[in-house]
């Protein structure tokens, strides 16, 4: 029997120079998540550059980066989520539960603003299990489970702030300890120059920095493409695929936390009724930048300039002078498109090339 | 390919010694009983062929052992203990690696990263370890090319492949992780006959190195060309099990075939 098996199998026969073939760079080009959002971004860029004098600045510029950043932050978890295969309904909502856990739990009881802090990142994290858990336990679609938490969110949100407060809204915190260095880290900004950086803009860009390494160079970002491309399969050849989905709602929830905090220390007092159809807008992010409704295929840098198309439509609306309605109706139609050209990015980079 | 599968082969392997033993094992799935009774033992060195129809149980059988689902009747001992899999992982880390029917690739991912999928190589250690995509391309595409397949851009999406591509692609990963046990769910359906030939030297050059070998088909020329110990199932139990010496390739077929119901029915239809 060593006989045969040394000998070279028969069909090793193909040679290099008869099927090896390196794919055009147009093809490869195509094929990635993030260039059809590129070209959309840099016409948009060109389009309101033209017919909004007003955004020919470096401070709108960096205005237009700022909005960009608090939908973007967000975005780079609901992404990896995304990419994995589910949905977060809840994101937007748990934004303004973080920052009303932080203000009413450490005004009510008179105490550092940190502990509130941390106890709500506690608290956000644990949704972001139980969202997780309830989906791999149960086996319903993210999409219900998370819009049920949406709900709770909701009228917890509300419910809890007017017993608590007897108004909508939470009591003014910048009197309170731990104020300074909470708003340091999470809402003070920098000049270069003429142009005034929001620090959420260099978070932003961590996030996706990180998130973008993550995915492209840890095995948790194989992993995560793989329980969104197949999961059976990469539970089969041995991906924790319950962890790796608990994890990524975990994620979102952080995100959510963060900018939670950020609206916290930069408006000082919270709207119970804040965030609510925020998380279409991080979805519509991830998808505009090439992330795939059904899992498996997108990147961290696509959804960060999804983020960028919404922060600087939002914006040039209005630098432009238009009545600011329009964005719903021009955000809709930037979801249509990219969910079609993602379909056609998708079928061009899966169907076999001749060669 | 011996080179991977010596290079890789456990060396504490011993020829005979049983790896996986099954005894009186039975898996229903809610209200359907999908197995039943089933003694069968995987020894080093040895293929052992599961053959049967269609619904037979076949899958059912290999997905116990691969720690897919658990079994809920009998005992699986896997190197002398007993042992219940509560996932895939802790089969792999027996050195148990299975080659599914149904589950094989994520089409969207590059060939590469199918490749090691689960088990990528890193440097250091911890969930940020970075991953060593060089090293990760260069294997797979060595062991692609060792089962004759020429992929043309290894970072291409495996859903480019053709059926038969992916079906070796999930091969190949297997005899490369498998250290022990290397189970092979019906690998050769979806292959043309000089693919088929190269899965079933694979086959033999696994057993040659000394691992236990799972081999699942319903074609008894396949295994009959590389079984040590023969199995067939029919509606979730065993109804032969006969080592090489005691069987021949007729009686394998004919049992297949339907065995005394064939011969009912050949009198049947001479008759009428
Ligand atoms: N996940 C499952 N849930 C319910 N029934 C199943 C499942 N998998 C297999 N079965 C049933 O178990 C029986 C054996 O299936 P299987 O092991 O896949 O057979 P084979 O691989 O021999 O074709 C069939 O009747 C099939 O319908
Ligand atoms: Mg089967």
């Amino acid at each position: 029997m060593s006989q045969t098996t040394k000998t070279p199998p028969p069909s090793a026969a193909p040679t290099e120079a008869s099927n090896r073939v390196t794919l055009g760079w147009s093809n490869r080009l195509l094929a990635r998540p993030e260039v059809g959002a590129l070209v959309a971004a840099v016409v948009i860029l060109i389009f309101f550059l033209i017919v909004a004098p007003a955004f020919r600045s470096p401070a709108s510029f960096f205005t237009v980066l700022y909005a960009s950043s608090t939908i973007g932050i967000v975005a780079v978890g609901v992404g990896m989520l995304m990419i994995g295969g589910e949905f977060d309904l809840s994101a937007g909502v748990i934004v303004t539960t973080a920052a009303l856990f932080n203000a009413m739990f450490c005004y009510q009881l008179g105490i550092n603003l940190w502990v509130g802090a941390i106890l709500s990142l506690v608290f956000c994290l644990a949704i972001g299990f139980v969202n997780g858990y309830l989906v791999m336990r149960t086996g319903i679609p993210s999409f219900l489970i998370t819009l049920g938490t949406f709900f709770v969110l909701q009228g917890a949100n509300l419910g809890v702030t007017k017993l608590v407060t007897g108004s909508v809204s939470t009591p003014n915190i910048n009197q309170m300890d731990g104020y300074q260095t909470l708003k340091a880290i999470f809402s003070s900004s920098f000049r270069i120059g003429s142009v005034t950086v929001e620090i959420t803009v260099i978070w932003w860009l961590l996030f996706v920095a990180f998130s973008a390494f993550i995915l492209q160079r840890t095995k948790i970002g194989n992993w995560i493409y793989a329980v969104g491309g197949n999961a059976d399969s990469a539970r089969a050849v041995g991906v924790p695929v319950r962890a790796v989905k608990i994890g990524l709602f975990m994620t979102v929830s952080f995100l959510g936390w963060f900018i939670g905090m950020h609206t916290l220390y930069k408006f000082d007092t919270v709207q119970a009724g804040n965030g609510i159809g925020n998380e279409f807008l991080y979805i519509i992010a991830a998808v505009v930048g090439g992330t795939l409704l059904t899992g498996g295929f997108g990147n961290a840098v696509g959804v960060a300039i999804g983020a960028f198309i919404f922060g600087m439509t939002s914006l040039c609306i209005v630098y432009a002078g238009w009545d600011p309605n329009w964005f719903r109706a021009f955000l809709g139609v930037m979801l249509l498109l990219a969910v079609m050209v993602n379909l056609y990015v998708k079928t061009l980079s899966t169907t076999r090339k001749v060669g | 390919m011996t080179d991977t599968l010596s290079e890789h082969a456990d060396h504490e392997l011993h020829d005979g010694e049983p790896l996986i033993e099954m005894s009186n094992v039975g898996k229903a799935y809610g209200a359907i009983r999908a197995l039943k009774g089933i003694n069968l033992t995987v020894h080093a060195g040895e293929v052992t062929c599961v053959l049967g129809d269609n619904g037979a149980g076949k899958s059912t059988l290999i997905k116990i052992m691969s720690g897919l689902h658990p079994h809920n009747e009998g005992v699986m001992k896997v190197d002398g203990k007993e042992m219940t899999f509560g996932s895939p992982r802790e089969s792999l880390e027996h050195g148990i690696a299975t080659v599914y029917q149904d589950l094989a690739v994520v089409s969207l991912m590059e060939v590469w990263r199918n490749f090691f999928l689960g088990s990528e190589l890193t440097s250091g250690r911890g969930p940020l370890a970075t991953l060593r995509i060089a090293e990760m391309k260069r294997i797979a595409d060595e062991e692609l090319r060792k089962m004759g397949i020429v992929v043309k851009d290894i970072d291409q999406p495996i859903g480019t492949l053709s059926g038969g591509q992916r079906q070796c692609v999930a091969i190949a990963r297997a005899v490369y992780f498998g250290a022990r046990v290397l189970i092979l769910d019906e690998p050769t359906a979806a292959l043309g006959v000089k693919q088929s030939g190269v899965v079933l030297k694979y086959t033999a050059a696994a057993r040659s190195a000394g691992l236990g070998v799972v081999f699942i088909t319903h074609n008894p020329h396949h295994a009959y060309l590389v079984g040590n110990q023969f199995v067939i199932l029919k509606l979730g139990e065993a109804v032969l099990d006969k080592k090489r010496a005691d069987v021949t390739l007729d009686e394998l077929t004919r049992q297949m075939a339907g065995g005394d119901e064939l011969t009912e029915l050949s009198h049947e239809l001479l008759n009428s």
